[in-house]
């Protein structure tokens, strides 16, 4: 079944003024979306991109400059991915659009191309 | 961003590096659960946490980094909390819910105090300490296997597991309790410091069931943690007065049920979770072989009594039900039941205190198989024994109802004569409702329904506002 990937962008104070009760509801409903896939036999992986600012490289004339970023204070950071399969990109779609993320940044969509 | 809320990534440590690689332990391939609680056989559904997790591991995390770094850093203690449990929002919906989340959290928790502490040099004494603190550390976790379910366990979803305690960490969770209940804080800080700390509660959610700003209740806590900081109340067992400080502590633990069960103001999920942290603190109490008193063990059976009529006490209109008309098949037996053991614990030691009397009244109650035939005679004496133990102008009113069902109304109208003018019970409603009801029962209408207005006249929740509403207009001569 095709692959697609799901970036998670979210800005890094969502989660602010949340109380642990409120906390504890998010993780559920992330949980449970993830079970629901998985159930549907929808799940390929998912991972939590590290915290801390990432590198950027470029060709600098003869040699590769490294520069910091993007800075994880930046809004719409990816955070972490998803990886669903889904029969097409409109069923892709309608599965990312149950998810809980949608309530604290965007979700953004991409097929994994078939060799 | 408030105190007490979760902060975000960027605003949780401005400068500071990336938190030591969090948990060395991540997610076992779906896990089972919370540690002590029941296995994945008893589990309502996979990968769902038990029951208010966060807050109560947010309590015990708190109150055992108080004991590691000293109580003049329970605000760091606090932070590095709160950063955890962000730390599982960010990490938990990728990876999947660790075999032992509150191990998870401790030592997320733990490492972010360790980061706070190196970076500060003149705190660099106490990090040696808490780095050779052996840690319950959760076992190492496997990359999540997406093809397996997430698993944990999941309490029953009935009062009575909503209600249990905690199985570890009670040492430090006890000494915290009797910490936020020390004498020299102001009872309402008191409450609201426990409630913070030790409860996990928001400072949101307290303002939202005290029906305070949010603003007043972070004065209040500020300020008690200054007071603590200043007397330097150090986090151990009081070696001396320990029995004054379990009664300071009951004391601010049956102001917290009140507060939930009275329903005279505030949010109805907040309130029912303040009676169930209510519970949840005094069994804390009364499990510690320190703590376990009789007076621990009756006041907690008091409020498992009264907790048992929750599920009876609104009908399907969201109105109040009395006593009298509650359908009793829907009291929570299970509670009951966990009542009457404590009820037992607690006549050991012969000495009746008011929790004594006034769960002994509640358990006549609770074994009454009807209103009518409910043992008033012994309820009236436990309320002449409570008003000898200490006048209570609000006892005076619960013994005038049970004295008006064995001599008659009239009788409790002229016990109630005693405060009619009593400065405590002016803006209670539950004087001129009472009244009403008994001259209604000695058939006066016209007198009945003006006590209602009054009653209406003063503050009290919607649920008691229906109810009055509903019984100011049988009143009426035509309907």
């Amino acid at each position: 079944m095709p692959k697609f990937l799901m970036l998670a962008r979210s800005d890094a104070r969502a989660w602010e003024g949340l109380s642990a009760e409120e906390g504890q509801r998010i993780v559920q409903q992330y949980v449970d979306w993830s079970n629901r896939m998985r159930e549907a036999g929808r799940l390929a992986g998912s991972n939590k991109l590290e915290d801390g600012d990432g590198r950027v490289l470029a060709r600098n004339g003869s040699g590769v400059e490294v520069k910091d970023g993007p800075y994880s204070e930046t809004k719409e950071i990816v955070g972490g991915y998803w990886l669903l399969e889904a029969a097409d990109f409109d069923e892709a779609v309608k599965l990312a659009k149950d998810s809980p993320h949608l309530r604290f940044g965007t979700l953004e969509i991409r097929a994994v191309e078939e060799m | 961003m408030g105190p007490g809320t979760l902060r975000g990534r960027a605003a949780a440590a401005p400068d500071a590096p990336p938190a030591s690689p969090a948990p060395a332990a991540p997610a076992a391939p779906l896990a089972a659960g919370d540690a002590g609680a029941a296995g994945p056989a008893a589990a309502g559904g996979v990968g769902e946490l038990v029951d208010h997790l966060f807050r109560h591991s947010a309590g015990q995390m708190v109150a055992t980094l108080t004991r590691m770094l000293g109580p003049q850093n329970l605000s760091l203690a606090e932070e590095v909390v709160q950063d955890a449990l962000v730390r599982a929002i960010e990490t938990w919906p990728h990876r999947g819910v660790p075999e032992n989340p509150r191990g998870w959290l401790m030592q997320v928790a733990r490492n972010r105090a360790l980061d706070c502490l190196r970076r500060d040099a003149t705190r660099a004494r106490k990090a040696g300490e808490l780095a050779a603190e052996p840690v319950n550390a959760p076992a190492p976790m496997a990359p999540m296997d997406p093809m397996a379910p997430m698993t944990s366990t999941r309490a029953q979803t009935s009062p009575a597991t909503l209600l249990d305690p905690e199985g570890s960490g009670a040492d430090d969770t006890l000494v915290m309790i009797l910490m936020c209940c020390h004498p020299a804080l102001a009872r309402e800080a008191q409450v609201a410091l426990t409630l913070k700390t030790v409860g996990g509660f928001s400072v949101d959610e307290i303002a939202r069931a005290f029906l305070l700003r949010p603003a007043a209740v972070a004065q209040r806590l500020v300020r008690a943690k200054r007071l603590l900081r200043e007397r330097r109340i150090a986090f151990e067992l009081p070696a001396r007065g320990l029995g004054a400080r379990i009664g300071s502590a009951l004391e601010t633990i049956y102001l917290m049920f009140n507060e939930g069960y009275a329903a005279t103001a505030g949010d109805d999920l907040v309130r029912s979770d303040l009676c169930g942290e209510a519970v949840r603190l005094a069994a804390i109490l009364a499990d510690h072989p320190a703590t376990t008193l009789p007076e621990v063990h009756a006041l907690l059976a008091l409020m498992l009594f009264q907790a048992s009529r929750l599920p009876a006490r609104c009908d399907a209109e969201g109105a109040l039900v009395l006593l009298a008309d509650q359908d009793r098949r829907r009291w929570d037996r299970a509670l009951i039941g966990r009542a009457l053991g404590h009820l037992e614990r607690c006549a050991a030691g012969g000495r009746a205190t008011a929790y004594h009397l006034e769960a002994g009244i509640a358990a006549c109650h609770a074994m009454a198989p009807s209103y009518a035939a409910t043992d008033w005679r012994q309820i009236l004496a436990l309320y002449d024994d409570r008003l000898a133990l200490a006048p209570s102008p609000v006892v005076v009113l619960n013994r005038a109802v049970a004295l008006s069902m064995v001599q008659g109304p009239r009788a409790g109208i002229a016990a109630l004569a005693a405060v009619a003018d009593d400065p405590h019970l002016r803006g209670y409603y539950l004087l001129p409702a009472t009244l009403a009801d008994l001259w209604l029962r000695c058939g006066d209408r016209q007198t009945a329904a003006a006590h209602y207005r009054r009653a209406l006249e003063l503050p009290c929740s919607e649920p008691e506002r229906r109810f009055l509403l509903r019984r100011l207009a049988a009143c009426e001569p035509c309907s």
